[in-house]
């Protein structure tokens, strides 16, 4: 190929990244593979050389789409974008060697300990900057992971059903004998948890805090937890918060959601979930969390009805409302108590203990307390 | 024609249409490079678009067999890949031993030879040259099964601790389909060449129908056609996908339809709408208001 031809394209490549693609140097590679077979001077043929090898993802083909033209027609997209009311900043872990500490960092951790039992209960939206970095470096040391559920695997087991396999290999040891019998039973697996944070006005002093255990839950439950945001638009934050990192993964929830501190029409949010990802099985089995203040903008009739579909498809529901622990709190507001009849737990989660309650709802502790 | 014969994208359209399947510039260059380029195919789309019809229609265009493996939670190697006929090693050592065979290690190695071998999926298509190898529905399998999966496509090799390896004489064509229920992992993706297929337009659903119902007549495959354009725009659970339309269709010609109107239409709905809240919406308020207005116009 050319040489100018592969600087074209690999400018173009660049661009794709740099508007969030998955541009890698694999997928490049592969592009100027698949230009080989087509035409290169074919528009057609170009575009889709870049679309097959550098998306990988519906959401990808809109973005790569605007580069296209962008790049081809001569002018470099500009990404830009409103900083999030997010806390991004480093917090100290304790090393796990205990390297690098001495004198101050024990000292340090003497204060914490007996700070953490004040902390607990401390309504988020009222911390001050230091104990918010604290409590959100105990969100990422909770274990969230989800109630489990049995798997069509088999795994060896002392009791249980025959495995013909591995009773006919051991027969085979020993020449034929059938001596040993094998059995086998079904493993467990967990469940799939999938966690709608609202990040609305309303709900902004608890984004912080419910994003961060929606990402300690990505932690404990790994493939099988999907994180979206919902205000005035859905967004996947799965693929953002499975960075290791805490503080890297809300970086890169908070550049991926669009719509903060706007209102909030969780109804219809609802709904597009469940039409992309829900109905097609995201939703099928799991354990869903709806963090939100249920301040709906919207229709509350659609949000009940989505609700209700939700239930059907959920194994359970459990909804956090940060003001529930306010005193005297009632379910009053229209969406609230359209999507109540159709939850299984309601709980609170505006506090360390609140979360860790929520943790113990969603491993499947305490289940169906939502109508006691 | 052999793939090696297929010179561009619009050639391979052209073979694929004469097997019954219309594609679009998309998608044929899309099946295009992963024959060039012995890459899978990741095929991602909303269900009934065609993504399974294109696995099969490859096999007959290219006269290769298709083997398919139907990805469900808690499938595992030993029902991809291989397994041991152990009921035939335990016949062949009993018929061993009442032959008087006395040689042990002789008889361990015939018990661990080829024909004792069942194959699955991954290693027939291995094993046939061409294959076709459709792997249905990936994200239903579960994140294990996937990392496997990408080492088998990524070598075309599998290794049989008791035989060696088995490599394959030339690639199979890979589709992979997904319907997204659980991110596929980003490894796996970057192996293949991504295609998502979108519902196709009026136009192109008429030529489909025509070309896979030739009984249907071409004023009634404009009416189911444009029917399922309307409703995938309206708001139902499920919009129908081409395969809806087909279905449709050719409900509406085993009963003699010849000519769609709200009536027939109202009694054959659950060929193309299989929820009961997509039907009320549809049919309107009154009952057959709805589907009038979805009829009705040029």
């Amino acid at each position: 190929m050319d040489r100018d031809v592969i600087e074209t394209m690999v400018g173009f490549a660049r661009t794709v990244r740099a508007a969030g693609g998955a541009a890698d140097p694999e997928r490049v590679q592969a592009m100027l593979t698949a230009l080989d077979h087509l035409d290169v001077l074919d528009p057609h043929d170009v575009y889709w050389a870049g679309r097959l090898t550098l998306c990988a993802d519906p959401d990808d083909l809109a973005r790569y789409d605007r580069c296209f033209a962008a790049y081809f027609s001569g002018e470099t997209p500009r990404p830009g974008r409103r900083r999030p009311p997010v806390v991004v900043r480093r917090i100290p872990m304790a090393e796990p060697g205990g390297r690098g500490g001495g004198e101050e960092s024990r000292e340090l951790e003497a204060a914490t300990a007996s700070g953490v039992e004040v902390l607990r209960d401390r309504d988020v939206a009222r911390l001050g900057a230091a104990e918010r970095a604290e409590v959100a470096r105990l969100i990422a040391l909770l274990d969230a992971g989800a109630e489990r559920r049995r798997s069509r695997r088999f795994a060896p087991a002392p009791t249980g059903r025959l495995d013909p396999a591995r009773t006919v290999r051991e027969t085979l040891r020993r020449g034929g004998e059938t001596s040993l019998l094998r059995h086998r039973s079904h493993r467990t697996r967990p469940r799939r948890v999938v966690l709608v944070v609202d990040v609305s006005g309303s709900m902004s002093p608890y984004a912080d805090a419910l994003l961060r255990f929606a990402h300690a839950a990505a932690r404990s439950g790994g493939r099988d937890v999907e994180v979206f945001s919902a205000g005035t638009r859905l967004t996947r934050l799965t693929r953002e918060l499975r960075h290791r990192d805490p503080d890297a993964a809300m970086a890169a929830a908070s550049a991926a959601i669009p719509d903060w501190s706007g209102g909030t029409r969780l109804g219809e949010e609802l709904k597009e979930f469940l039409d992309r990802f829900g109905q097609r099985g995201l939703a099928r089995g799991a354990v869903v969390v709806i963090a939100s203040d249920g301040w709906e903008r919207g229709d509350a009739g659609l949000l009940g009805e989505q609700m209700a579909r939700l239930h059907r498809l959920a194994h359970r529901v459990v909804w956090a409302n940060p003001h529930k622990a306010r005193p005297g709190y009632e379910p009053l507001t229209a969406g609230m108590a359209a999507a109540l009849p159709h939850v299984d737990d309601f709980t609170s989660g505006h506090s360390l203990a609140a979360l860790e309650e929520l943790a113990r709802l969603v491993a499947g502790a305490g289940k169906g307390r939502a109508h006691a | 024609m052999t793939m090696d014969q297929v010179g561009s994208p619009a050639e391979l359209a052209g073979l694929l249409d004469r097997h019954g399947y219309l594609c679009d510039e998309g998608l044929a260059t899309a099946c295009f490079l992963a024959l060039r380029m012995g890459r899978p195919l990741f095929l991602e789309g909303e269900a009934g678009v065609g993504k399974t019809e294109l696995a099969k229609t490859l096999g007959r265009a290219l006269g290769a067999p298709l083997i398919r493996l139907q990805c469900y939670e808690g499938l595992d190697a030993s029902q991809a890949l291989y397994d041991w006929d152990f009921p035939r090693q335990l016949l062949h050592l009993r018929a061993a031993e009442a032959a008087g065979v006395s040689d042990v290690s002789r008889l361990e190695g015939e018990l661990y030879d080829r024909r004792f071998l069942l194959a699955r999926p991954l290693l027939q298509a291995l094993e046939t040259s061409p294959s076709v190898l459709l792997v249905d529905e990936l994200d239903r399998a579960d994140d294990e099964f996937e990392a496997f999966l990408l080492e088998v496509l990524s070598d075309f090799t599998i290794t049989v601790p008791e035989l060696g390896t088995i490599r394959a004489e030339r690639p199979p064509v890979v589709v992979v389909t997904s319907n997204r229920t659980r991110e596929v992992h980003d490894a796996l993706k970057r192996r293949c060449l991504y295609h998502w297929l979108e519902h196709p337009s009026y136009d192109r659903e008429v030529a489909i129908i025509r070309r896979r119902l030739p009984d249907a007549a071409e004023r009634l495959a404009g009416q189911v056609a444009r029917a399922a354009q309307r409703m995938r725009e309206t708001d139902l659970l499920k919009p129908p996908g081409v395969a809806e339309s087909l279905d449709w269709t050719e409900a509406l010609v085993a009963l003699g339809v010849r000519d769609l109107d709200p009536g027939t239409a109202a009694v054959t709905l659950g060929a193309v709408l299989k929820y009961r809240e997509d039907q009320q919406r549809v049919l309107g308020g009154d009952g057959a208001a709805g589907l009038a207005a979805l009829l009705g116009g040029g």
